[in-house]
């Protein structure tokens, strides 16, 4: 338990130096917020006024501390360009990029998973051969080639589901595997490898000596300790796709983080970015500290390890 | 999960009046890109019940490939088995794993070499002792758990309760051991292959392991196979012993008759390679020069000839068969033997010349260690 605690307090002490460093990025970029907001034509004084407003001539780190009193209420001011609340904008967004994440990381782990583990029984065997050239191919195709074709072959021609568009599960389904596609080759390669690497450990003999079947040894002996390495790119992958979907998401017409911080930085709306980076950054140091949780719970001497540290 | 309860492996043909273990002619070789590495080339003996056969070799001797080989625990790619392995009189050399499940664990265990790699990271103590009790004897969770803590109990781990919930890098080396000996015995095999059981260990550790190796083997009448480069280790603790050398047994003996008299030049190399607490401080140990041959283009004669400082010219063209010796069970594979007037003979004259006949310095003195083989 105080393993969680610790992970907790770490977490926090991440979010406030990502979001500071985010703030100060932000605030030395060249360009004027207030010039922006008050137009080209705007006079001297009301340039000032603006400037007032946002509380641009405050040092800072006091414009930080303030800004982070409102962000912890939950309130992240507002858009520069179209007055939205911001904290509504992400509202809005925010479902459907982990929809995404969550849809595309399970699809993959769900092919990616059995299809490394009947690879890894019988290396070498046709099933691996066909799989791991498949995977390779799935690895090289970029999803702008991939994504079109999808859409053509299940949205156009056989009509099943939705080419773009964000109602119902439907939608997503496409998007989705567009994403998992590449991930699912990776992890497949990945878990079959550790297997392999696994399956030739004195463990894994002594185990098969008990007299129980290569099924129970894999299932029962090899997968866990084979897992650790497809975790960790796991939590780098679903920290990617927090704010990294922007391709995705302009074929399909989602409405995701991802677009919106892209958005913002065009019309140099540093609210809307600072905004969306905090989302970005509290939601990688959330994946990743859920992925130090599944460590401990995959391995003993990682929880001991910590628990005595 | 309909399997047979421990029943043999073909539930016929088991004739328990045949001898436990009868291993004839088994060959292992390897396919490589290189070649075919032959890891045990025809190698028989027989084992009783609750008898003890160690098989002492060098690394790289096929000793451990042959305990593995007989239990049929090697891959099957590019793996070439041949010969026959009885257990109580039926051949299991062909079986297919589905049915060597049911010997595996119930009637023949193995104790592996590195405990720290031979239990898994993951999972805890209880439950790698457990497995096999519910897959051979179907006991239920209360009685699994109590055999668990007896067998824990048994092999001397201290808090066994404990013990059970507890995660193998938890524990010392040797109590690792000791765990892999509670596993492999959990199901009271009839034989157990102890693979180089102590090689792992801290010295302080490896008699105590021994012991307790012995001490269980007596109590339930079980045979064992104890693999190991030590002579020491087997001098007390078996009843006879297979010298093995480049995949063949070169000599195999009863224990007292193999160190009173030894007829193989490889076995006396080996003694004397083993540093006696009466030498006197900074006696240099003799060691065997050179190193074991290459098993995929083994020497034509006795493969032993090119490290044998009895080698004649006849050793590096004939291989000598394996003979019997005057004692009952004496079996060797030389053509001059030790302690043989053709031995001394020999040994004199590579004395006079100076080397073997394939050029092995051969002095009086031990050999520098600057001509001895890195092994």
């Amino acid at each position: 338990m105080r393993f969680v605690w610790r992970k907790f307090a770490q977490l926090i002490v991440v979010v406030l130096a990502v979001t500071f460093l985010s703030y100060l990025m932000l605030s030395l970029l060249p360009g004027d917020l207030a010039q922006v907001k008050c137009g080209i034509s705007c006079d001297q004084q009301s340039l000032e006024r603006t400037r007032e407003e946002l509380g641009l001539n405050q040092p800072i780190p006091l414009r930080y501390v303030k800004w982070l009193g409102k962000a912890v209420t939950g309130d992240l001011g507002k858009s520069g360009t179209n007055q939205q609340p911001i904290t509504e904008a992400l509202q809005q967004r925010l479902p459907t990029t982990i929809k995404l994440l969550v849809f595309s990381q399970l699809i993959a782990l769900a092919i990616a998973v059995p299809a490394a583990v009947i690879a890894a029984q019988r290396a070498g065997g046709i099933f691996d051969r066909i799989s791991t050239t498949l995977a390779f191919a799935g690895l090289s195709a970029p999803a702008y080639v991939v994504a079109p074709v999808l859409v053509y072959l299940f949205a156009v021609r056989l009509k099943w589901f939705p080419a773009t568009g964000t109602e119902g599960l439907k939608s997503f389904v496409l998007p989705s595997v567009t994403l998992a596609l590449a991930e699912m080759a990776a992890y497949l390669r990945l878990l079959r490898s550790d297997l392999i690497s696994t399956l030739q450990e004195d463990y894994i003999t002594m185990a098969k000596a008990k007299g129980l079947s290569p099924r129970e040894v894999m299932i029962k002996h090899a997968f866990r300790p084979s897992t650790f390495s497809l975790v960790t790119v796991m939590g780098l992958n679903a920290g990617r796709l927090l704010g990294g979907t922007l391709i995705i998401e302009v074929i399909f017409a989602l409405n995701g983080i991802g677009s919106y911080i892209v958005q913002g930085i065009f019309s140099r709306d540093y609210f809307a970015v600072q905004a969306g980076v905090v989302v970005v950054a509290v939601g990688y140091v959330l994946i990743n500290f859920a992925v130090d949780m599944l460590y401990a719970a995959l391995d003993p001497r990682i929880r001991h390890a910590r628990a005595i540290a | 999960m309909s399997r047979k309860v421990i029943g043999g492996p073909t539930g016929t043909g088991r004739d328990p009046n045949a001898k436990l273990l009868r291993v004839v002619d088994i060959k292992t070789h390897f396919r490589t890109e290189k070649g075919t590495v032959r890891a045990v080339d025809g190698v028989s003996f027989t084992l009783d019940r609750g008898r003890t056969l160690g098989v002492v070799g060098e690394s790289g001797s096929g000793k451990t490939i042959l305990s593995r080989s007989i239990m049929g625990l090697l891959p099957k790619r590019n793996v070439v088995r041949q010969g026959h392995v009885y257990y109580e009189g039926t051949d299991i050399i062909g079986l297919p794993d589905e049915e060597m499940r049911h010997v595996w664990g119930s009637e023949m265990a193995m104790v592996f070499q590195d405990p720290m790699t031979s239990l898994n990271p993951v999972k805890k103590i209880g439950k790698q002792i457990t497995e096999s009790l519910f897959l051979h004897l179907h006991m239920d969770k209360q009685d699994a758990h109590d055999t668990a803590l007896a067998l824990l109990s048994s092999v001397g781990i201290p808090e066994p309760e404990q013990r059970l919930n507890e995660y193998p890098h938890q524990l010392s080396g040797g109590m690792r051991q000791r765990v892999v000996i509670a596993i492999a015995l959990a199901c009271g095999p009839k034989l157990l292959f102890a693979d180089e059981p102590t090689t792992a260990l801290d010295v302080t550790v490896q008699a105590q392991i021994l012991n307790l190796l012995q001490q269980l083997q007596r109590e339930r009448h079980m045979a064992m196979i104890l693999v190991t480069h030590d002579l020491g280790v087997v001098a007390g603790r078996t009843d006879e012993i297979a010298v093995m050398y480049a995949g063949k047994v070169v000599e195999h003996a009863p224990t007292p008759v193999l160190f009173s008299n030894m007829k193989m030049p490889y076995t006396e190399a080996l003694l004397s390679s083993i540093p006696k607490l009466d030498y006197p401080s900074h006696t240099r140990l003799e060691v065997i020069p050179g190193r074991p041959p290459d098993l995929i283009n083994p020497p034509r004669g006795c493969r032993f000839a090119p490290r044998c400082k009895y080698a004649q010219e006849r050793c590096l063209n004939e291989e000598p068969p394996l003979i019997a010796a005057e004692t009952p069970g004496h079996m060797f594979r030389c053509w001059f033997p030790v302690g043989s007037p053709e031995g001394e003979e020999a040994l004199s004259r590579n004395l006079a010349a100076g080397a073997s006949a394939s050029g092995v310095p051969v002095t009086d003195v031990p050999m520098p260690a600057s001509l001895a083989g890195r092994s």
